[in-house]
């Protein structure tokens, strides 16, 4: 899928995390005064290339949203570095943050609670050109409009207010004002996840029709295995806040490391190329306020051993640009 | 750059069909303008002593009666809705933009600003609100200007716990988190995002509020430490009317009914602006 499409490739990375960790405070029951904390990225390391895609996958609460809000700076690591054009922005904040934020936007999940419902569609589009004085008034409505209508939308769309659109509707308003800027890199998180199947086809094809014209990267954050095979050059794989295989799509999705990989391509009957037999995980997903020992995802693994409880395999190239995080593989 | 359209116009129409709220908004319509056009309901001066007429009851010359000096109380009450008005409306004002300013900071920074801030609504929550306001109008001159800055400087709290509230739920809103990747600033992201969106619950309270205020004040009235006479207040024609009860029943019942209606109107209007902006009806 990805091999086909031809695009801008300046070449290199864009943006590159490495060992950031980040964890919430939470009380550990609402009558409780015992404050635990919740690891919601623990020690995790990606790069973003220019004008790619990297597709960000794993089950809900592995700390995917997390990661991709850290990436922007929309939360702040506890530890490890962020860099964005070869600029560390790990430390940075007030205007130079500001202006580094014109370069990097969120699309997100929700596409009711992401538009302000007191705001005209232009003027949530135009935000960020109002901010950064590139348009206003006049000029800002014209942009916008033909903005919209670059997504999809009429002209008109512009003077309404976002609740007398539909899910999908709302989710082109989002995508025009995080492409808005002209950003170097888009985190969608979960973008198409809300929508309709037949909806979501025509988002993700938006997506990929903007990328070839304006040349974002992107950090696709996803469950959804067939919507990432569709989207990415690049799949990281995440499990409780690490990640567990990396690698380019192709690969990664014809022949799988991981044993966690293997048993989510494995659950996904659409995808011809997954192993024959299914392999069903048990039990459910370790609480991230107490993560297991050694590798967090050996309470579940069907190639378990006894070192798996005891040492955390580190992420290891396991054949040329593949990597995996397992004592096993490689 | 924007005004107030779509979910405004959606808001009023469901508030009009709401048959009490529209009738509460009527009566509060009718008060508004006697306060505003006194002229046009009454030829008589409020303050013009008659002896010829003391104690009248409903006349042809005296709709409404007169009182202890041949007062027409007709002219009094009618006269005596400005400061009613002017009190609930300027008391609630004060409140309310205090209860914003605390609210917001509150929400917004949290932490230790809200900790302070807080503490501070709880304390001014211990007192019993109508002795403060009793205590300190003692200490001042009883004028409507201290009555009303009373007023609202005590009724800021649950407005300040109300803004917070909303603000807290707001920011955690992802076209905040939007808003802030675009490159707003804290003042952008809190007045035009968080501000307007917490608007609606604001108008609620503020609504309710004047009819507290009027409430206290034709109290303050009453006791004779509010608007002093001869400036006609619909508290202290009570006043006067307390005295003679037993047989000058319509100098009680007119302020009194006066009294009851207004409050009774904005009652019902506050309740009806709750349910127009009902986020499970308005589906925002």
């Amino acid at each position: 899928m990805s091999g086909g499409i031809r695009r801008p490739d300046a070449g290199g990375t864009l943006l590159a995390l490495s060992n950031v960790y980040k964890a919430f405070p939470a009380r550990k029951s609402f009558f409780s005064a015992e404050v635990v904390s919740v690891r919601a990225v623990d020690g995790v390391s990606i790069d973003v290339p220019r004008g790619k895609t990297l597709g960000l996958v794993g089950e809900s609460g592995c700390g995917k949203t997390t990661l991709g809000r850290i990436a922007i700076r929309l939360l702040a690591p506890d530890a490890g570095t962020i860099r964005f054009e070869g600029l560390d922005i790990t430390h940075l904040s007030g205007e130079a943050l500001r202006l580094t934020r014109r370069r990097m936007q969120i699309i997100f999940q929700d596409p009711y609670s992401s538009l302000n419902p007191r705001m005209r569609v232009r003027d949530i589009v135009g935000e960020g050109w109002h901010v950064h004085g590139i348009a206003r008034g006049k000029e800002l409505r014209e942009r916008a409009e033909r903005l919209l209508v670059r997504v999809g939308l009429t002209a008109e769309a512009g003077g309404k207010y976002a609740h007398e659109f539909s899910g999908g509707q709302r989710q082109r308003i989002g995508i025009a004002r995080a492409i808005a800027l002209s950003p170097k890199l888009v985190v969608a998180d979960e973008p198409v996840s809300a929508l309709d199947v037949s909806v979501q086809a025509q988002i993700l094809n938006l997506l990929k029709d903007l990328q070839e014209e304006y040349g974002m990267a992107y950090l696709f954050v996803s469950h959804d295995l067939r919507v990432i095979r569709h989207m990415s050059d690049q799949v990281a794989v995440m499990y409780l806040g690490k990640i567990m295989e990396h690698g380019p799509s192709a690969e990664l999705f014809r022949e799988p490391l991981h044993p966690y990989t293997r048993s989510l391509l494995s659950a996904v009957p659409m995808l011809g190329n997954a192993p024959q037999e299914r392999i069903v995980l048990s039990g459910e997903i370790p609480s991230p306020t107490a993560p297991p020992p050694g590798c967090r995802f050996h309470t579940r693994c069907f190639m378990a051993q006894p070192v798996c409880a005891e040492v955390c395999p580190l992420l290891r190239e396991a054949a040329p640009g593949r990597f995996a995080s397992c004592h096993f593989v490689g | 750059m924007t005004g107030s359209g779509g979910i405004w116009r959606d808001f009023a129409r469901r508030l009009l069909r709401n048959r009490l709220a529209a009738a509460g908004g009527l009566v509060i319509l009718f008060f508004f303008l006697v306060a505003a056009f006194p002229a046009l309901f009454t030829s008589r001066n409020p303050d013009r002593i008659d002896v010829s007429v003391i104690l009248q009851p409903p006349s042809a010359a005296h709709p409404l009666g007169t009182d202890d000096l041949g007062r027409d109380v007709l002219a009094r009450v009618v006269y005596g809705a400005r400061v009613s008005m002017k009190v609930g409306f300027v008391a609630v004002g004060i409140a309310t933009a205090i209860g914003l300013v605390i609210g917001l900071l509150s929400g917004f920074y949290g932490g230790r600003v809200d900790a302070v801030l807080m503490r501070f609504v709880d304390i001014m929550l211990c007192f019993p609100t109508f002795f403060l306001i009793l205590s300190v109008i003692a200490f001042l001159s009883p004028s409507i200007v201290n009555i009303m800055a009373v007023i609202g400087l005590t009724g800021w709290m649950g407005v300040a716990r109300l803004v917070r509230a909303e603000t807290l739920s707001l920011k955690e809103r992802d076209f905040v988190a939007a808003a802030r990747a675009q490159g707003a600033g804290t003042a952008r992201i809190v007045f035009r995002h968080i501000l307007p969106n917490a608007l609606a619950p604001v108008l609620v309270s503020a609504t309710l509020g004047v009819a507290g205020a009027i409430l206290t004040e034709s109290a303050l009235s009453f006791l004779g430490i509010g608007v002093q006479p001869p400036t006609p207040s619909w508290g202290n024609i009570l006043t006067i009317g307390k005295n003679y009860i037993e047989f000058a029943w319509w100098l009680s019942l007119f302020p009194g009914l006066a009294i009851l209606f207004t409050v009774l109107g904005y009652n019902l209007l506050g309740e009806g602006i709750r349910d127009a902006a009902d986020p499970r009806l308005s589906g925002r």
